[in-house]
C-alpha cells in the first residue's frame, strides 16, 4: 500500500500539485487520471522519488519516503518497477538482456539462473521469437510487454505505469491493459498507472484517482465514475461522444 | 557531479563489461583515424620544415628535429585530442544525451543505480588507456615524417635519424603524457556533463553535442597554455 498525505509541488511560481492524499491499495490496479497538465506525471515522479514534494509525505508499507536514508531509497527502488511512457528499453541490449538487467544489477543470480527467470517472464508476457532481437527491431507493442517484462522481473511489490498504452492501437492497448492487471492480481502488487485513456479506465479501473489542476478532484471505482455527478469528472469523461452514450444507456438500466 | 561519479559504485561484474565496452568504443575505435591523421600529418610537417629550409648552411637534420618537437610537443597530444573532443566528445554526449530524451537514464535511477556512476565511470577508467592512443599518434606522426622526408629525397634516413636526436629532452616526453592525461579527464566529464544534464529532445542532442565539442576545445587549449607555462618555463 502506497500512502500519499498533502503533498505540495511547485515549479518556480506554478503549483502543480496542490495538497494531494490518497491511499493506493495493494493488489489493485490504481488510475491516476486527468487533462494534460493536471499534474499527473508530476505526481507519479513524486512517487518514484524523481521528483521531491514540497509538503506531505509519500509512504511505503509504512516506510515513509523523505525519512529513509539513501541506503534505504536506493533498496526501496529495488522493489519498484517502472513501465515508462516509450518503455525507456536499452538501446544497446537485446530484449532478454533488458528483461535480465534488473536481476544482474540487484541479485545474486548465476547466469544460468538468471536467463531460467528471463525465460518464464517472457513467457508471462507472451512475447514470441524476440530473445536476441534489439528494441528497435521490434513493435511498439512488443517494446511496451518487454517493458512491462523488465519491471517484474524481480518480483517488485509496486508497479508504476505511465501512459502504458501511448502510440498503440486499441486491441494491443486492452492486450497490455489486461496484463498489467492479471500480474497486478497474481504476485499482488500495488500498481499505480498514470494515464489519460478512458478505455484503461473501463477495463481495469479498480480504484481511480481523478487530478484537476492539481487538486484531487474525485475519487472512486469504474463502476461509481458513470453515476458521479461531480462536475469535473463529468465534464472529463464525457469530453467523448461514445461514453455520453455509454451513460445515456447506463442511466436508462438504472 | 563528479562526486556522485565515483560514489555508490555499479556491481563489479557489470561494471567490468561497461569498461571493455567503452575501451572498444571510445580507444580502439580511435585508432584508426588517429593513425591516419598523424601519419599524414607528420609527413607534412616534415615537407613544410623541409621546403622552408633554404638556406644551405642549415643542416638537413633539423628536418628530423622540427618533425620531432612538433608531434611530440603539441600534434599528438593537443591537436589529436582536439580531434578526439569532436570524435570521442560527440559520442559521450550524444548517447547519454539520447539516454536522457528517451527516459532510458530515468529508468536506471528508478531501479536504484546510480546512473552517473554507471554511466561516467567507465568512460573515465577507457580514456586512462588514451595515452596509447597519443603514443601511436606521436610513433606514426615521427613515421610520417621519416617517409615524407625521406622518401620525398629532402633528407637522408642518417640526417632524419639525427635530428631525431639532436637536443632530446626526456622530460618533453613526460610533459606531453602529463597533458594527455589531463586532456583525458577533460574528454571523458566534459562530454558526458552535457548529455547527463541536457534537456528537450532530439535536435538538442545535436545541440549538446556541438556545445561539448566547443567547451571540451576551449578547456583543452586553455589547459595546454596553463601546463605548459607551469611545466616548461623556468
Amino acid at each position: 500500500m502506497i500512502e500519499v498525505k498533502g503533498i505540495e509541488k511547485s515549479f518556480g511560481d506554478t503549483m502543480v500539485l496542490k495538497g494531494i492524499s490518497t491511499v493506493f491499495d495493494t493488489g489493485k490496479t490504481n488510475l491516476i487520471i486527468g487533462q494534460s497538465g493536471s499534474g499527473k506525471t508530476v505526481l507519479l515522479k513524486s512517487l518514484l522519488g524523481i521528483h521531491t514534494p514540497d509538503k506531505g509525505t509519500i509512504s511505503f508499507d509504512g516506510r515513509i519516503y523523505s525519512e529513509l536514508t539513501n541506503d534505504e531509497k536506493r533498496d526501496l527502488r529495488t522493489e519498484i518497477g517502472m513501465v515508462f511512457q516509450g518503455s525507456a528499453l536499452f538501446d544497446s541490449m537485446t530484449v532478454e538482456e533488458n528483461i535480465g538487467f534488473p536481476l544482474k544489477m540487484f541479485t545474486n543470480k548465476n547466469p544460468r539462473e538468471i536467463q531460467e527467470r528471463v525465460d518464464f517472464v517472457i513467457d508471462r508476457v507472451k512475447l514470441i521469437n524476440a530473445h536476441k532481437k534489439k528494441p528497435s527491431e521490434i513493435s511498439g507493442g512488443m517494446q511496451k510487454r518487454v517493458a512491462i517484462a523488465r519491471a517484474i522481473v524481480n518480483n517488485p511489490k509496486y508497479l508504476f505505469c505511465d501512459e502504458p498504452n501511448s502510440g498503440l492501437d486499441p486491441k494491443t492497448s486492452i492486450v497490455i491493459d489486461n496484463l498489467i492487471q492479471e500480474i497486478t492480481e497474481e504476485y499482488n502488487i500495488t500498481t499505480v498507472i498514470n494515464t489519460h485513456d478512458m478505455n484503461s479506465v473501463m477495463e481495469i479501473g479498480e480504484k481511480i484517482i481523478f487530478l484537476k489542476e492539481g487538486i484531487l478532484a474525485w475519487e472512486g471505482t469504474k463502476r461509481e465514475i458513470f453515476k458521479t455527478d461531480n462536475e469535473a469528472i463529468v465534464d472529463f469523461v464525457y469530453s467523448s461522444n461514445l461514453f455520453k452514450k455509454v451513460r445515456k444507456a447506463q442511466n436508462r438500466e438504472l | 557531479m563528479l562526486k556522485e561519479v565515483f560514489n555508490k559504485p555499479t556491481k563489479w561484474s557489470a561494471m567490468k563489461q561497461l569498461i571493455f565496452k567503452e575501451i572498444d568504443d571510445l580507444i580502439i575505435g580511435s585508432l584508426g583515424i588517429v593513425a591516419f591523421i598523424s601519419f599524414f600529418v607528420g609527413g607534412v610537417v616534415a615537407i613544410q620544415t623541409a621546403l622552408n629550409l633554404t638556406n644551405p648552411l642549415i643542416p638537413k637534420y633539423l628536418i628530423g628535429f622540427a618533425t620531432r618537437q612538433s608531434v611530440i610537443l603539441e600534434f599528438a597530444p593537443t591537436f589529436i585530442s582536439i580531434i578526439m573532443a569532436g570524435k570521442m566528445g560527440s559520442f559521450i554526449t550524444s548517447s547519454i544525451g539520447t539516454m536522457r530524451v528517451t527516459e532510458q537514464i530515468d529508468a536506471l535511477e528508478v531501479m536504484g543505480i546510480n546512473s552517473l556512476n554507471y554511466l561516467v565511470f567507465p568512460k573515465v577508467i577507457a580514456l586512462l588507456l588514451y595515452p596509447f592512443v597519443i603514443g601511436l599518434s606521436m610513433f606514426l606522426g615521427i613515421l610520417g615524417g621519416w617517409i615524407a622526408g625521406v622518401y620525398g629525397g629532402f633528407a637522408s634516413s642518417d640526417e632524419f635519424m639525427t635530428g631525431l636526436q639532436v637536443e632530446f629532452n626526456p622530460f618533453h616526453v613526460t610533459y606531453a603524457f602529463i597533458k594527455t592525461v589531463v586532456f583525458a579527464i577533460l574528454l571523458a566529464t566534459i562530454p558526458s556533463f552535457h548529455g547527463y544534464y541536457m534537456k528537450g529532445g532530439a535536435l538538442e542532442v545535436g545541440k549538446a553535442s556541438t556545445t561539448s565539442f566547443v567547451w571540451t576545445s576551449v578547456a583543452i587549449i586553455l589547459t595546454n597554455y596553463i601546463l605548459t607555462q607551469l611545466l616548461l618555463t623556468k
